[in-house]
């Protein structure tokens, strides 16, 4: 049991008078990359900004790490390890590169440690490098999701929500931020990846879970779920 | 007097103009840049600092005396005390409107200024106060253009309030955290940011560069009185505007030119010193006209 990072049981968000999920029940083991596929409006991203405390559930109960934080407010699952990369990136515009990364770090007081975990994120991504003086609105758009990354990784997280790291990409660019996923994986990160593309996020997933209008309707390991017919038909295409 | 000698003494009486403009525009302009409130209660902020100063002067003065220590120490006092009074409207006024229409928290800060200035009009019986110091009109002549002492140091005070509020801005954690604020408050919260000290933060700073001004007008014009926030609130709400609200260098920027425009519409033929508002919200009305982002502001597109 101890390897479990994150537990929903029975969550249940509304937005006003729409209810957006209907019970999720979902597991993310420790150095697990966990899919979360679905149709648009299917509730992924509700289900990333429930987690992360930036909505309230109306029910259930999210476990991190062995604490209950169903009712945390976002700014404090951050100081616990907990980060959420949201969808679209958003990036600082107007300010540098340098100054995204800094605010990444915002809970960590020691100027020395900052200035090493950059250097990490520089390694992953040497552009942010050469561009660190400038403003992050004139970075591309994969530039803007490698920031967004990088700026995550500047917490150090012990588990990573990533809201559609791929949207809006090229093909090219779409491997590359796969592969800084596996990268970090590998070096010891749990993932929960939201997902449109889920051929790519298949290819990386251990696990993965199919959301269908706020409900959990599949769950399986990663490569049973690539063959399954139905998700074939609907999500992958032939 | 002649051309250049008229130009200089505009130009410093201008420059000290500017400088309490300045102060009070950063404060609209930080709380409009985090929160999106017009803050029409921040020229009584002003009003109150200069009370405030005031009160603690009468104390300070008797231990440091009312030379530039005592006034120093008074400044820097009453920007402490007046920054936690902003805090604290914040807290009880502002913060719970915050997820309300943008339009219910523009009429609670015209209700908080009522009450403010109607506070002090009780307290004082709304009569002028004579803010004493003892500082002398000593100054440096340069043919007719005479500029006291009193005038370079709050002048030069006012650069040095700057030049740390813009490194606080630039530098520190939090000052970033105000500014990444302005840009996205969800994507601060998943950096862990606290938003809603974040804006006190930002309440205390800009309430305490008012009261800063505010002591700094007793010392110049040598009298304060309940109403003194009101004018001063909508100049300092033009110059923001100038500026680009929003913009911290606008701001300082908007500041100092109003001052100037306002020194030297004094000077236009016909027009004399009686027609200085009518010049400055006039030139807001073409500014608003012609390029309504303001001089540093940037554009910004609602999306629907």
């Amino acid at each position: 049991m101890s390897d479990i990072v994150l537990q929903l049981q029975d969550i249940e968000t509304c937005y006003g008078k729409i209810v957006a999920l209907r019970g999720i029940n979902l597991v993310v083991k420790k150095g697990q990359i966990v899919a979360l596929l679905g149709a648009n409006g299917a509730g992924k991203s509700t289900t990333l900004r429930t987690i992360s405390g930036l909505v309230k559930s109306s029910a259930g109960k999210i476990m991190f790490l062995g604490n209950d934080i169903t009712r945390s407010p976002a700014h404090e699952t951050v100081r616990n390890g907990l980060i959420h990369v949201p969808e679209g990136r958003r990036i600082f515009k107007g300010m540098t590169v340098q100054e995204n990364l800094d605010l990444g770090s915002f809970t960590l007081k020691d100027d020395g440690v900052r200035k090493k975990r950059m250097e990490r994120v520089f390694g992953l991504f040497p552009i942010l490098e050469k561009r660190r003086k400038q403003d992050a609105g004139l970075l591309s758009g994969g530039e803007q999701q490698m920031l967004a990354m990088g700026r995550a990784l500047m917490n150090e997280p012990k588990l990573l929500l990533l809201d559609e790291p791929s949207m809006g990409l090229a093909p090219f660019l779409v491997q590359e931020i796969m592969r800084v996923i596996r990268q970090l994986n590998a070096s010891g990160a749990t993932i929960l990846l939201v997902e449109q593309n889920a051929k790519a996020a298949l290819k990386l997933a251990h696990y993965g879970y199919v959301l269908e209008t706020g409900k959990i309707v599949m769950e399986n390991d990663g490569n049973s779920l690539q063959n399954d017919a139905r998700i074939v038909n609907a999500y992958l295409g032939n | 007097m002649s051309n250049l000698d008229i130009i200089l003494q505009q130009l410093a009486n201008g420059l000290i103009l500017g400088s309490f403009y300045s102060l009070v525009a950063l404060g609209y302009t930080m709380v409009y840049g985090i929160i999106k409130l017009l803050n029409f209660a921040h020229g009584d902020i002003y009003m109150v600092g200069a009370f405030i100063g005031f009160s603690i002067l009468s104390v300070v003065s008797g231990i440091l005396g009312d030379g530039w220590t005592g006034i120093v120490a008074t400044m820097a006092l009453s920007m402490i005390a007046v920054g936690f009074i902003g805090v604290i409207i914040q807290r009880i006024a502002y913060r719970p409107m915050l997820q309300a229409p943008r339009l219910s928290i523009l009429i609670t800060a015209l209700a908080v200024s009522l009450i403010l200035y109607n506070l002090v009009m009780s307290i004082t019986d709304g009569e002028f106060k004579a803010f004493t110091v003892g500082l002398g009109y000593e100054g440096i002549s340069m043919g007719e253009v005479y500029i006291t002492f009193t005038q370079m140091v709050l002048v030069s005070a006012t650069a040095v309030l700057m030049t740390i509020l813009h490194l606080f801005i630039n530098k520190t954690m939090y000052g970033k955290a105000m500014r990444a604020i302005s840009i996205d408050q969800d994507a601060c919260r998943l950096m862990g940011i606290d938003v809603n000290r974040v804006i006190a933060v930002t309440f205390f700073v800009g309430s305490a560069l008012a009261a800063a001004a505010g002591v700094m007008a007793g010392v110049y014009y040598g009298s304060i009185h309940f109403f003194m926030g009101f004018v001063i609130g909508l100049k300092a709400f033009t110059a923001a505007v100038m500026g680009g609200i929003g913009s911290i260098p606008g701001a300082m920027l908007g500041g100092l030119i109003l001052g100037l425009l306002e020194s030297f519409g004094t000077q236009i033929p016909f027009i004399g010193s009686e027609w200085k508002d009518v010049f400055a919200f006039g030139i807001l009305i073409l500014l608003l006209v012609f390029k309504p982002t303001g001089l540093l502001g940037r554009t910004e597109i609602e999306r629907m």
